[in-house]
């Protein structure tokens, strides 16, 4: 899947959480959850939950906590997308 | 953990604590019991002349023994190294009947998940006569510092 394909696929997920809703229109790879999309440490977990739903992967804790932008969570999913 | 040692890992006391027992706690559930003393100070207020506990204060009686207690049970077996307070980072509840004062209930909470340091939890309260009182969801974190 392209990052194009991605983050297309990860709109919809962070969007039942982000607070910045202009943020989300204009998101791309250098998009924070936190300090763009407003979306909290609670609401991260399920942004993650929902990830794991959606692209049918397992999450770690240690991925968890560098799953801080659209960037970072790209390159995340892309790993255990190759690795099922 | 046993359901005695939860209770004093409760950071609460008067007139703020809203946990008399706990009579059932697993990795899954927890159910517990408070009486509202009609003695409390909020009932002088709500409302006027015509005392009934506070849905917010409810809300604080299913956060407590649901979210709460259950998080420090797991968060004390499950993942030791972590700290035992619990942030309330969300609620959703709808009412159904008024708790009067001097009224018991019975809060069930059952577990939705507990990862990456958040607990969720569906919660249901029942006043003395099985009645369903409010239900909701609740969830918070677990945190290292006790006021956020």
């Amino acid at each position: 899947m392209s990052n194009e394909e991605l983050i297309i696929k990860l709109k919809p997920i962070v969007a039942n959480y982000a607070q910045d809703k202009l943020a989300l229109e204009q998101i791309n790879l250098d998009t924070d959850f936190i300090k763009d999309l407003k979306i909290n440490s609670a609401n991260l977990v399920d942004v993650i939950l929902d990830v794991e739903e959606e692209f049918d992967i397992v999450i770690d804790n240690e991925s968890m906590e560098r799953m801080l932008n659209v960037q970072s969570a790209i390159e995340i999913i892309e790993a255990k997308l190759a690795r099922k | 953990m046993n359901k005695e040692e939860v209770l004093t890992y409760l950071p609460y006391t008067a007139p703020f604590l809203f946990v008399d027992e706990i009579l059932e706690i697993d990795e899954n559930k927890v159910i517990g019991s408070y009486t509202f003393n009609p003695s409390l100070d909020f009932y002088k207020g709500h409302f006027k002349g015509h005392p009934v506990t506070p849905g917010v204060i409810l809300t604080e009686t299913m956060a407590q023994i649901g979210l709460v207690c259950l998080g420090i049970y797991l968060s004390g077996n499950v993942e030791s190294g972590l700290s035992r307070h619990m942030m309330l980072t969300s609620t959703a509840i709808d009412f159904i009947k008024p708790v009067f004062p001097g009224e018991k209930v019975t809060v069930h909470a059952q577990k939705v998940y507990f990862r990456f340091k958040k607990l969720n939890c569906k919660v249901q309260m029942l006043n003395e006569s099985g009645e369903m009182v409010c239900q909701g969801t609740i969830a918070g974190m677990v945190t290292g510092k006790i006021n956020g």
